[in-house]
Formats: C-alpha cells, structure tokens, sequence
C-alpha cells in the first residue's frame, strides 16, 4: 500500500485528512482512488501537480508506476530560472 | 584566482573518467570572444522592417480609446498592431519559468486590451522601415487614458481598500473563499506539528521582519527578434531566449496558430537567468511580419527592458525560530508576502518550501501570499523565490546562533538535513550533500582568517530543488570518425562543453572531435526549457542514452565484418575489439569508413522525461568591511561551497557558482527598482540600477563538494541555480558581524547602513 501525503493546500478536499493509504500500482489509479473517495482531489491533482514518489520528483508522472509501500507526496508546478 | 579545492578534476583523480572532470576550452567559446557568435540582434534579412512598441506611461490606467491611424499615415509605416489584433485567451495553464503560465494574463501582458497594469506595459506595436519613422508612429498613437489609483508595496496592495487590479481575482487558498475581489491572487499554508506549542518548549526564541525590492535578473543582451512571415503564412522567428520551444508554443498560442507553422533558431543568449523563460516581443513582431508581408526585427532598448520584463519579487517577510539551549531547533514560523507584478505568480511558494529545507525541523507553519501589484509581471530568476526567504531564515538562523553561543556553522549542523529526513516541502530527501557544503566551510582556510577592525564575517546556507523534465538530442558519427551532437538546449552556461564531455566519455573519442550543436525547432525533438538548472542533468542524459545506442550500433557493425556474434565485440576508448583478441581493433575512423556497407550512416536519437533530479545546497561565507564614515560595505573575501553531485565540467560549475554570487551579492547592496509617487520606474538604466561589475568584488573562491546524485549516470545535479540563495544573509551576517547591527531590509546600500548606524548612536 502507498502512503500518500496530503499537503495542506490539498486539505480541503479532504476533510482535514493528511495521510491516507491507497492500493495502486501507478500514478493514474492512486489519483483515481484518491478521487473516488474524496470527489474533486483528481482534477486537482491532474491539473499540473508534480509528484514525489520516495522522494523523487517528478512532472508529468501520471503513467509513472508506484512501488509497493511507495511514499508520495503531491507538489505545486514547480520551475526554474 | 579560483581555488577549488574539491572535486579532483583531472582524470587521473577521477578515477573511471578520461573526459568527465576536465576542463577543455569550451567550443563555442572561441566565437564569442572574436565576436563572430550572433545574437539576437545580429540577424539583418533583406526588406527587413524595425519594430518599436508603444509602452504606457501610467501605472494603473483604463484605455478609453487608441487611435492609430495618425501611425498609419507616416511615410514608411508598414503595419500597426494593437491588442484588438491578437486573440483573446481563456484562463489556461501552460508550463512556464516559475511553474506555470495562464495565457490569458500572457496574451494580455505582452499586449494590454482594457487597462494597462503597469508602468511601460504594452499597448500597440509598429513596423516601418527605419527606426526613425517607427518612433515617430508611435508618438502619433493616441491613446486616451483614465488614469486610475496604482499600487506598489506588497502589504499596500493586501490592504481592503487598495486599488484592485483585477476585478476576478478572488484567493485561492482560503476556505472559506472570500466573497470580495482583491489583489491577493493566492495562499500557500505549509505546516507540521504544532508549532505554537513547540515555540512554548524553546529556551531561545528570535523573531524579525524582513522586506526586500524587485531586483532585475540584469542579463546584458536585451530581448531581441526577427521575424519573418511568409506568403504560406509560415513563420521563421530568429531569437535568443531560454528556450525555443517555448518560444514556438507561447508565439503560436497567443497568435492562435499550430505550433508547426512556425521554426524557431536559437540565437546565441547574452544571459537569462530565468528571465528569458517567456515571450515578450516575439508574438508581437511575428503578427507584425505577417501584417506587413516583410522581416520584422524588434529589439528592446535597456529602459524597455527594465519597465517591461520581468524582474523578480520584492516581499514582506515575517520570520520566527525557536530552539533548546542545545542548539536543537524544535520551531519555526513564517508568514511571507511576494510581489506578483501585474499578474498572478510569484515564486512565493516556492520560497515557502526553499526556506527552511536545509533543516531538519519537527514543527513549522510558513503561509505564503501571491500579490499582484502595479509592476511588470514578475519572471524566474536564479531559485526562483528562494533568495528573499533565505534573507530572512538565514539572517534569523544566525542570531538564534549567536544566542546560544554556538558556532553558526556547528548550528547549522546540528541540525542539518540528511538522507531520510522529511524536507519541509513534504518528500524524504535521498541522498543529499549539505552536511559536505557545511564542513568544506568550516574547514576552508577563509574560515579561521583573522579580521581587522569594522570588519566582520558571515554564513549563510542555501537549498533549491533542482529539475529533470524533458529533452532531446542526437548524435551522428561523421565519416572522418568525429560526431556531432545536437540538442534542443540553448547554452547559457557552458552546456555544449558538457554535452560534448559527456559524449566524450560515452563514445570514447577527443572532446575536440565532437561538435555540440543547439538545434532548432524543426530539427530536434522536443526540449523544455534551459532553466531549472535541468540541462545537465536532463539532457545530458538524452545525450548519454543516444551515445550508448550509437555504441551499441557501432559493435554491431564490427561484428558483422568480423562475422561474430555482438557479445563478443567490446566497445574499449573508441575502439571496437574483440573480446579475445582474434581480430585488430576496429576505430570509430574505421566504422565510419565503411558505414556505407554496414548499414549506411550511423545515427541514433533519444527523448526522454529525465526523472531522478538531485537537489542542491550550498554553504559561504562572507567578510566585509564596512565604512562607519559612509555606510559602504566592502565586500573582502568570498567562498562558497556547493554540491554539483559531479562537475562535468569543472570550470563552468564554478562559473554557476560565481555568478550566482554576484548577483546574490547585487542583490544584497545596491539592486532595487525605484518607483516615484506615480508608479513610474526611476532608474530603468544600468547606470542607476548598479548591478556590480568586477572592480565591486573579490575572487570569488569555490568549493566544489561532489556528493553523486544517484538518478544520474555520472551522478550530475543541477548548478545553476542554488548559488545566489545564501549570499544576502550571508552579507547581512558579516554586517552583524562587524557592527553589531541586524539589517532588516534590502537594499543593504550605504544609505540604509549609515542610517542603522546613526539609529544605534554610532
């Protein structure tokens, strides 16, 4: 099971809830999961976010597999000068 | 000169390298010095039109009316454009410097439609043919104005009865949304623990309040175009920026056309530094060509670029640390308030994230706010948001220090972040270098220096994040056994040299037998920005996979005129031989010879979204002297320590790591933009705007701590950007130290010095 970390800017779609733990095996599924239980979270979460899978980030992940007991953590769009 | 005393950068102290770690001249470094690089001014076609823009002289201001028909009647005057010309965009996110981009704040920033935003915003555009005639259409534009109430400072434009910009704009970020427009497009909350009641467990808790000025990323080449349109209505634009593809994605989107109609060429950059991560003149001066059925060169002058693009955020920054008397940090709080320009998008969230990442810290609650203002829309620059947060945590950092009586560096590693450790931003960091940065400070010879008097030294550390995102490059073998190597990544700092080490490396051939060429859009794939401090990092691994496919075609072709399998043909120095030895070695001369008959020319291509970017931090110190009579601060000496994972190039690491500093050290004593009563710039020039040039700094020694990124082959993480994340409190630190006062804001000219000092009795 992943453990997935919900930022707070993320924590109004779900009820407060900061850590949730999702049986996925890629980035697509976990969104969908997460969207199914807290309706809303998945546009957002397609919406640009990049993601950090046991620390590594990454944009543009959502075909990205997720390992077993994988921590993750949603990030803002994030650039560079 | 230079002092690196780490990494090992010849190739017998990098042991498994012959080309990674060298320092061979670059190769287009030639060109530039003789001045044969063009740039993108240096493109003159024939039947070619200049361009000029009318800008606004107002800050705040509704356009009733523009008439340009006055324009249209001067003698060589070919096309007038407004923005009743370009198509009008919906709210939609595009990737850009910062992070992201909405083309319709884009479409309306490099053209006004209902109301100019700021001082020098654009509202109509000419093509003629000569610069004089182009001036004089401007000036016969008419425009009429109602000029309307502006606003500059941050906490000003948050107040409820500021003039508000944009009457949509509602923050994002509150729950409940408030009801009301203001000039707060957003709020970033990032918290852990419970810092309210950790503070209460501190034996020293310091708190202080920092404010820093729009300060511009001063590259020297101003923004230049040519654009030429033809009659099948496709565009070749000729520009320099940080990234052409961009350039072709942003131009096409504002024009409302495909991609594919138009090619951008890169032209040489006379710098970026984040600044060059979005289009200005260049969707402008395409509409223009194809108005006008000619070439259209438009290029700034200096007081247009100043006015015009963006520089990066002043801010309002409240910061607070609590720690036990054994130098263990258990809190911080900090509220934190960025200029946004004209549009939504400061990098405000990302200096809530930078902040406090070089720490290892249970409790924290940053909260950050977006706040668009009556200036140029704010662009990256160098860690884009990171410096002014580092400003504050770092200058208080060093006094919490001071009040423990520790060491600031033994402070700092004390709590220093480590692999494993949750960063503030969320994630566990893998592995990390900042404990190395640290201690190659302390044991530098510049550390235990001895000082004069109203002297005085300081510390300050860095973080940024660093970036992979996606590139493309190929590599073609030349029938003389040399290869070229093309990417899509305009080279601001010396990223041919690195491409073609790398290549070196991979294919085992002379550095100088490889020619590194940035491609245009219609010959390379895909490559996002030069930014991010990504291309080493990414695109040398799109060069390093091509490289290892050419080798692994290049054996191929030994095996077969050898008539063994593969698996028995090794690819040695640039050299095919056969694992036992049955046959004389094959050179790359050799294949490339007969490639005809082997499968004709030997290519290979990679794109690729590189992942496994490592995060950077660096570690200086400072000392200064600083001129009771006059406030001036003298900077003495300058080291810095910086994690490169490794330096491919050892020299142009070093040269991230300079100019960084530079610009850190500009920044922190003299860079600010001046605005009058009525919004408009006051020193749009360099003459004003003192940037500081080399008679204003030291040497600055380098460090380069080489801790190897393990998502990259050679282990690279990104240089370009951490560099000029500590030096202002660095600055502000030695100040401390040789006066004993604590400077709030920035700024640190002799002006505000001198006025601490006479406020302290001095």
């Amino acid at each position: 099971m992943a453990r997935v970390f919900l930022a707070s800017t993320l924590r109004r779609f779900t009820g407060g809830v900061e850590e949730v733990e999702v049986e996925a095996t890629t980035v697509r599924a976990l969104i969908s999961d997460l969207d199914q239980r807290f309706p809303g979270l998945g546009k957002h979460l397609r919406s640009g976010l990049a993601i950090a899978i046991d620390g590594e980030i990454m944009a543009n992940a959502l075909y990205e597999t997720v390992p077993e007991d994988a921590e993750v953590h949603f990030l803002p769009p994030m650039g560079g000068g | 000169m230079t002092t690196t005393i780490a990494p090992p950068t010849t190739t017998e102290a990098n042991p498994g390298y012959k080309w990674v770690g060298t320092r061979p001249v670059r190769h287009d470094g030639l060109d530039k010095v003789t001045g044969r690089a063009r740039f993108g001014a240096d493109l003159t076609l024939p039947g070619m039109l200049i361009g000029a823009v009318l800008r606004s002289p107002h800050a705040h201001a509704r356009i009733l009316s523009i008439d340009t028909s006055p324009a249209k009647a001067i003698d060589g005057v070919k096309a007038v454009v407004t923005g009743a010309d370009f198509p009008m965009l919906e709210s939609e996110a595009g990737e850009g410097g910062e992070g992201e981009v909405d083309f319709r704040d884009l479409c309306h920033n490099i053209m006004a439609r209902d109301k100019v935003l700021y001082e020098g915003h654009a509202l109509a555009a000419v093509a003629a043919t000569s610069r004089r005639a182009a001036l004089a259409a401007l000036a016969a534009i008419k425009v009429d104005y109602e000029v309307l109430p502006h606003v500059i400072d941050v906490e000003d434009a948050m107040m409820p009865d500021a003039p508000v910009l944009h009457e949509d704009m509602i923050t994002a970020g509150m729950d409940p949304a408030p009801e009301t427009p203001s000039n707060v497009a957003a709020r970033y909350l990032h918290e852990r623990g419970d810092a309210e009641q950790a503070f209460a467990g501190a034996d020293v808790i310091v708190e202080r309040e920092f404010t820093t000025k729009p300060v511009h990323q001063g590259y020297i080449e101003p923004h230049a175009v040519v654009a030429d349109v033809a009659e099948d209505g496709r565009a070749m634009v000729w520009c320099s920026s940080q990234g052409h593809f961009m350039v072709r994605t942003y131009t096409a989107k504002l024009l409302g056309w495909e991609p594919s109609r138009i090619k951008v060429i890169p032209a040489e950059i006379g710098g970026g530094f984040g600044g060059k991560t979005t289009v200005y003149i260049e969707p402008v001066a395409t509409l223009l060509s194809q108005k006008a059925g000619r070439p259209v060169k438009v290029v700034m002058t200096r007081d247009e670029v100043f006015r015009a693009t963006g520089p990066t955020s002043g801010s309002k920054i409240r910061f607070k640390v609590g720690a036990r008397r054994d130098g263990t940090i258990v809190a911080a709080s900090g509220w934190l308030a960025y200029q946004a320009g004209a549009f939504k998008g400061s990098p405000v969230e990302l200096g809530v994230m930078c902040m406090l990442a070089p720490y290892n810290v249970p409790n924290f609650h940053l909260e950050g706010f977006d706040v668009v203002n009556n200036m140029p829309k704010v662009a990256a620059y160098r860690a884009p948001g990171a410096p002014m947060a580092a400003f504050a945590s770092e200058t208080v950092l060093d006094e919490v220090a001071r009040a423990l009586d520790m060491d600031p560096l033994e402070f700092r590693m004390a709590n220093a972040a480590e692999e494993g450790v949750k960063a503030v931003y969320g994630p566990r960091f893998r592995r990390i270098g900042y404990r190395e940065t640290v201690e190659a400070i302390r044991d530098h010879p510049h550390y235990s220096e001895p000082l004069g008097s109203n002297q005085g030294r300081g510390v300050a550390s860095g973080f940024w994040f660093n970036f992979g995102s996606v590139s493309s490059a190929t590599v073609h073998i030349n029938e003389d056994g040399g290869a070229s190597v093309m990417t899509g990544s305009p080279d601001i700092g010396g990223s041919r040299a690195s491409m073609a080490l790398m290549a070196a490396e991979e294919l085992g051939i002379d550095v100088y037998r490889i020619t590194p060429i940035v491609a245009d859009t219609e010959s390379i794939g895909f490559t996002d920005m030069t930014g991010g401090s990504r291309v080493t990092h990414a695109t040398g691994m799109a060069v390093i996979e091509a490289c290892r496919t050419v080798v692994a075609d290049l054996r191929a072709r030994a095996a077969k005129i050898w008539d063994v399998d593969v698996d028995d043909v090794e690819w040695v120095e640039g050299r095919a031989q056969h694992v036992e030895g049955n046959h004389p070695p094959l050179t790359t001369e050799d294949l490339a010879e007969t490639s005809a008959r082997t499968g004709g020319p030997i290519t290979a291509s990679a794109s690729l979204n590189a992942r496994g970017a490592g995060v950077a931090f660096s570690t200086q110190v400072c000392d200064v002297e600083v001129d009771p009579e006059t406030g001036a601060v003298e900077i003495l000496r300058y080291t810095t320590a910086q994690d490169a994972g490794r330096a491919i190039h050892p020299s142009y690491v070093e040269g991230q790591m300079q100019g960084g500093v530079a610009q850190g050290i500009g920044w922190a004593l003299n860079e600010e933009y001046l605005f009058d009563r009525q919004g408009v710039m006051e020193n749009p020039g360099f003459l004003d705007y003192r940037i500081p040039v080399a008679s204003d700094l030291p040497m600055i020694d380098t460090v380069i701590v080489e801790v190897p990124n393990p998502g990259h082959p050679y282990g690279v993480r990104g240089v370009g950007e951490v560099g000029i994340v500590p030096p202002m409190a660095a600055v502000a630190n030695a100040i401390h130290d040789a006066t004993g006062l604590r400077l709030e804001e920035l700024p640190m000219s002799p002006v505000r010095v001198l006025a601490a000092i006479s406020a302290n009795g001095g």
